[in-house]
């Protein structure tokens, strides 16, 4: 039987080296349409041939949606990272993750947010408040990185929406 | 070259996605109504439990191996499969997507290159949507079927024999594991000594034509390494479309039962729809628990011929709930009731029958609640008013949450306990 050296892999470890995907094309239909042509003064509207513009959030927030997931943040040791408890967090998990970049990671089986950061030849996680402590990882730890965090949806209305 | 792609432990894995805490504990998930395990995780397949073994017999076994069960979150599973499915589909036009946790794609290129796109199939799905999958490869759908069973059993999920090494794999495959060929069928090739996939192939064309039909014949070419089944990448409509569940508790009222018969008759107009059918015949049939000995037993069915063919879900529904009115009888406790639509044609447009004018506003309300169902959530817009927790509802008592689907069951994540100072530098 074939027997191949390439084990599984369980998400991205350490040692791994960052990997380039090419991101599958795909139309996204959905959006905000511009009501440009609804506005009716009497004369034909110059903005009526430009109907099939269209402002699509979705296309904004998310690249590659078959590997794309919305997570709730809860907890506040990112806020200086502009990440606030009740924020949703797009994840992209086709991002190789990479220095300087938010993540949600998986440590001791709990998901977590935070900055990846490589310093002195060894691999941290940082959090965005000085209250707390950096983590280093080690080889024996149990860590993966979950995906990599491309956007924050901050409300600045409180109770205007029914996501919460 | 055929591959097929199989998703290891399918719902157990999708429940895992967003509980990384169950890494290493047996998961089981249960059937609708949390009657029978229906998928198990490696570790719960490790503890031997009977296939399809009620919850309540083996629940003892699962609490004391750490096991977490789960109703079928199917909205989930749903979601995270075709997720899947759009990425095979970045690897090739050729796909057919045969189950939702299983695919055919047709792939070129030497051993080696079939090698590398099938890593890269394996690593691509479990680093995006966090399902591991298998792969399977060889010259036919049913060799590929070999093979995917095999590759579960690499340490690497990943198996292409060459050329020289299938002759040994057809004689360690039972004929009963064949694809197509199943338990019956493998029993009588037994008794006639054919017991693995290398007897059966030295068996003559007409021999098998002529016991095993022409599907087995073309079954022992596919085994031979000649394609005889296509990969059919529109699957065709269905021909019959069955609506039915086991309610949890016994139901009585006929209020529930019409209840009941709504949804189901709703539901199965929805996926008539869906496939731009209509359908002649309507079959609705309820039934007793003949499980429940001490219980008077009840079974019944009717079956109505339509002038014309529906699609419309009032229509159905009122055909359905006139049956069920001569259908129920008092004083018993049912279990089932089912609703099958059959005879399926192709939605037409115009006049259909004589005496029948379709009332073409019929077509844009079903357009619209089905958009709004598939928006919202089924139940949104429905045909009879469905009281909350009324006794014919499913039980779902283990459901995960709707991950990926549902803005108020997105998964949580903590960010950091307050002020613990831990595991810091220095």
């Amino acid at each position: 039987m074939n027997s191949y050296p390439k084990s599984l892999p369980t998400a991205y470890f350490l040692s791994d080296p960052p990997v380039q995907w090419e991101i599958p094309e795909k139309e996204n239909t959905r959006g905000i349409p511009c009501y440009a042509d609804l506005i009716k003064a009497g004369f034909p509207s110059p903005a009526a041939d430009y109907r099939e513009e269209i402002l699509d959030f979705n296309a904004y927030l998310v690249q590659n949606p078959a590997s794309t997931f919305t997570v709730r943040v809860e907890g506040d040791s990112m806020i200086d990272e502009g990440i606030r408890s009740g924020d949703l967090l797009i994840v992209d998990r086709s991002i190789p993750p990479g220095d300087g970049m938010v993540i949600v990671a998986i440590l001791y089986g709990e998901f977590t947010v935070k900055k990846l950061v490589r310093k002195g030849g060894r691999l941290w996680l940082y959090p965005g408040n000085p209250a707390f402590d950096p983590v280093r990882i080690e080889l024996e730890m149990e860590f993966q990185v979950w995906g990599v965090v491309s956007h924050v949806i901050h409300r600045f209305l409180a109770g205007r929406s029914a996501l919460s | 070259m055929t591959a097929l792609v199989d998703c290891n432990s399918f719902y157990a894995s999708c429940e895992r996605v967003f509980r990384p805490d169950l890494k290493d504990r047996p998961v089981v998930v249960l059937s609708n109504n949390d009657g029978c395990i229906v998928a198990m995780s490696r570790e719960a397949k490790e503890l031997n439990l009977p296939r399809g073994a009620p919850l309540f017999k083996v629940q003892k076994l699962l609490d004391q191996a750490g096991a977490v069960v789960f109703s079928s979150n199917y909205t989930l599973y749903g979601d995270l499969s075709r997720r899947i499915m759009e990425i095979l589909e970045s690897f090739t036009p050729h796909l057919e997507v045969y189950s939702i946790d299983e695919a055919f794609l047709e792939l070129r290129g030497s051993l080696e290159e079939l090698e590398d796109q099938a890593c890269t199939i394996r690593d691509r799905v479990f680093s995006w949507v966090g399902i591991p999958v298998s792969v399977g490869i060889g010259e036919t759908k049913t060799l590929a079927k070999i093979a995917s069973h095999r590759a579960k059993k690499n340490a690497g999920n990943i198996c292409i024999p060459t050329p020289s090494q299938w002759p040994d794999i057809l004689k360690e495959t039972d004929v009963k594991e064949i694809w197509g060929i199943g338990r019956q069928y493998g029993q009588k090739l037994h008794s006639k000594e054919i017991h693995t996939a290398a007897d059966l192939i030295l068996q003559e064309d007409s021999w098998v034509k002529k016991n095993m039909t022409l599907v087995g014949l073309k079954t022992l070419w596919e085994l031979r390494g000649k394609p005889s089944f296509t990969l059919e990448e529109t699957p065709p409509p269905k021909q019959g479309i069955m609506s039915s569940r086991s309610f949890s508790f016994p139901v009585t009222e006929m209020e529930d039962i019409m209840e009941a018969g709504a949804d189901y008759a709703s539901r199965a107009a929805e996926k008539l729809r869906a496939q731009n059918s209509a359908c002649r015949v309507i079959h609705c049939s309820v039934m007793t628990n003949p499980f429940r000995e001490s219980d008077r037993q009840y079974a019944r069915g009717m079956t109505e011929q339509l002038s014309f063919p529906l699609s419309y879900t009032p229509s159905i529904v009122s055909v359905v709930h006139r049956q069920l009115e001569k259908l129920y009888r008092p004083g018993f406790r049912y279990k089932k009731i089912a609703v099958f639509l059959s005879e399926i044609e192709p939605a037409r447009e115009g006049q259909l029958d004589l005496f029948y004018k379709k009332d073409s506003r019929n077509d844009a309300v079903m357009e619209a609640v089905d958009r709004i169902n598939n928006r919202y959530g089924r139940h949104s817009l429905h045909c009879m008013p469905l009281r909350p927790g009324s006794r014919w509802q499913m039980k779902r008592e283990r459901l995960s949450p709707l991950y990926t689907t549902s803005w108020k069951d997105l998964p949580v994540v903590r960010c950091g306990a307050p002020l613990l100072k831990q595991r810091g530098p220095g």
